[in-house]
């Protein structure tokens, strides 16, 4: 919990991670460069006083993690979100088992989610059940871009995704974390085009998409889904920090999403260890649309605040909220203007 | 043999200064994708970086294939050599490039075809976000939406805006010239007023998430490669 003039703020950091980028984890020069990858947002993107070493970055301990999400960090509840890599981590970044094992010493603290590939077929559809069985889950992080031998991607339009997809229905999975990365099979195309996750949003209505990174670099694209379908939710991880250095950018970014989803539809998230949760949420309390943007953005109120940091995640996973942090007004899924708007862009 | 130094003012920057970053619609020498530029005798050596070990390989490809097309037309040159440093598919895009084999064939098996159409995607991004910027700036300065539907090119003041529109739309095969409306669909139609906010509306979502991404492009190769992130004072949006 997070209090600020008098305003309580209930936090739920929706993606987390606990990995392993240490050079012996790292099977190859892609699973350097991908760590290292990461450790350039984080570098540029984090407060001077916030950065840490390479080493620190590549690892760190349940302590640190104990201590930066939950001494320091504010985080009521934090949601972990797997991403194994294997072709690229000897014993992949951050697997259900790593972050399942914290999970099970802190059961007040964290939730954890799965995983799936559509490329592993009927086995992984038999994995799957397993890991329900063991971890229950209540949503799963799919990374589309993953590599898998020769395959470079895959999409939420798959047959096979449509299966996996069924599946998550019947073992009670409701949220779809989706991840979208720059390879992705045909290369020819726009790697960052969230079209198929459309085409999985209205054929599976029972579920709940949620666009890890609100969909960038591709904004537009994920906005324009997300008005159309109301089970498209916009997940801030990596948007989340530019309120340090490009907080124009981030006013306007949080601006589109307010116009287009509504307030109900954004998840806070620090992309932990990419970034830390305390100083997001401190700047996020304190953010206020700058003043010549207010006439096409409008403000931020407590309300909105407190729904992006913790309330819209807590109303997806059935986290309990403490009454003095809950909001007045209930939350209503809108797909804003959705019919006027595709017929108007697809005329 | 000669080795001549490359400043901006040299006909190969200039020529380097043509080709773009089709997802940011800015030339690589101004994103400062330019590692090294080195011309002996009649031959020019370029080697170009990016932001990320990951950014997506297709506008990779694109930017090392249009680098080594403008340079490769330039008068007196016999031989160009275009290498990308430091990407995970540095590899197959330089031999590609140098190859003249284009990008399904550096990829066996990854590629459904050429390029064209994402370029156009991303043409397509571009002339609205600038349609978006030339709009807003007329609405603010008090032009009524049912006049803006009807502004032509010609009735709008010179600006850097305005060029880049009217290059996007040559590049896209629609109407650039000066009776050519200001604003017009992705087919070449014009705008009617009452679909107007919406279309503004989503321009404009448009071009925050290009000046957004572009930003952060900026910002991760200065910390990448050091120099300024010139990001970091943005100009103000006009």
């Amino acid at each position: 919990m997070y209090t600020k003039d008098g305003e309580q703020y209930f936090i739920v950091d929706s993606h987390i991670h606990f990995w392993d980028g240490t050079p012996a984890n790292q099977a190859n020069r892609y699973g350097e460069g991908f760590l290292n990858c990461f450790y350039d947002y984080h570098r540029n993107l984090s407060p001077e006083t916030e950065l840490w070493s390479l080493e620190h970055f590549q690892k760190q301990t349940e302590a640190d993690l104990m201590h930066d999400l939950f001494e320091v960090g504010y985080v009521d509840t934090a949601i972990f979100q797997p991403t194994y890599l294997t072709d690229f981590f000897v014993n992949g970044f951050n697997t259900t088992e790593q972050d399942g094992a914290l999970a099970e010493k802190h059961p007040d603290k964290f939730l954890v989610n799965g995983a799936w590939d559509p490329r592993d077929g009927e086995a992984g559809l038999a994995a799957l059940e397993q890991l329900v069985e063991r971890w229950q889950p209540r949503g799963v992080k799919l990374y589309t871009a993953e590599w898998k031998g020769e395959s470079k991607g895959w999409k939420l339009s798959d047959p096979w995704s449509y299966r996996y997809l069924e599946k998550c229905r019947e073992l009670g999975i409701r949220n779809i974390h989706v991840h979208k990365g720059p390879t992705i099979y045909p290369l020819n195309r726009d790697s960052f085009d969230v079209a198929d996750v459309d085409e999985a949003a209205t054929a599976f209505p029972d579920l709940n998409f949620i666009i890890e990174h609100v969909g960038l670099p591709r904004l537009e694209d994920f906005c324009w889904i997300a008005t159309q379908e109301p089970n498209v939710y916009g997940g801030l991880a990596v948007a989340m920090p530019f309120i340090h250095s490009r907080p124009r950018y981030f006013a306007q970014i949080i601006g589109e999403l307010l116009y287009w989803l509504d307030e109900n539809r954004i998840t806070f998230a620090s992309d932990y260890a990419i970034w830390t949760p305390k100083w997001l949420v401190e700047k996020f309390v304190d953010f206020q649309i700058p003043p010549d943007l207010q006439s096409e953005y409008g403000v931020l109120t407590a309300d909105i605040k407190r729904k992006i940091l913790g309330l819209n995640a807590a109303r997806l996973y059935d986290i309990p909220v403490p009454s003095e942090a809950r909001v007045s007004e209930p939350a209503v899924h809108a797909a804003v203007g959705s019919e006027t708007n595709e017929e108007v862009l697809t005329s | 043999m000669t080795t001549t130094a490359v400043g901006p003012e040299s006909a190969v920057w200039r020529a380097l200064g043509t080709v773009l970053d089709p997802e940011l619609d800015e030339p690589i020498t101004d994103l400062d994708f330019v590692a090294s530029l080195e011309v002996r005798d009649h031959e020019v050596f370029v080697d170009l970086r990016l932001p990320t070990y990951f950014c997506a390989p297709n506008f990779a490809y694109l930017m090392v294939a249009d680098a080594h097309d403008v340079l490769t037309g330039l008068p007196g040159i016999t031989r160009v050599r275009v290498r990308l440093l430091d990407h995970f598919a540095a590899d197959e895009i330089n031999a590609g490039v140098a190859a003249g084999d284009g990008f399904d064939a550096s990829f066996p098996g990854l590629a459904t075809g050429e390029l064209d159409e994402l370029r156009r995607t991303f043409l397509r991004k571009a002339h609205i976000a600038y349609q978006e910027k030339l709009a807003s700036r007329l609405l603010r300065s008090g032009c009524t939406q049912e006049e803006l539907v009807r502004v032509r090119l010609r009735d709008l003041e010179d600006s850097r805006e305005l060029a880049k529109l009217r290059r996007r739309r040559e590049q896209l095969g629609l109407p650039s010239q000066d009776d050519a409306p200001l604003l017009l669909d992705d087919r070449g139609e014009p705008v009617e007023v009452d679909t107007l906010p919406v279309r503004l509306r989503f321009a404009r979502t448009t071009r925050v998430s290009i000046e957004a991404n572009a930003g952060w492009c900026r910002g991760l190769l200065s910390t990448r490669y050091g120099g300024e992130d010139r990001d970091l004072h943005p100009r103000q949006l006009e």
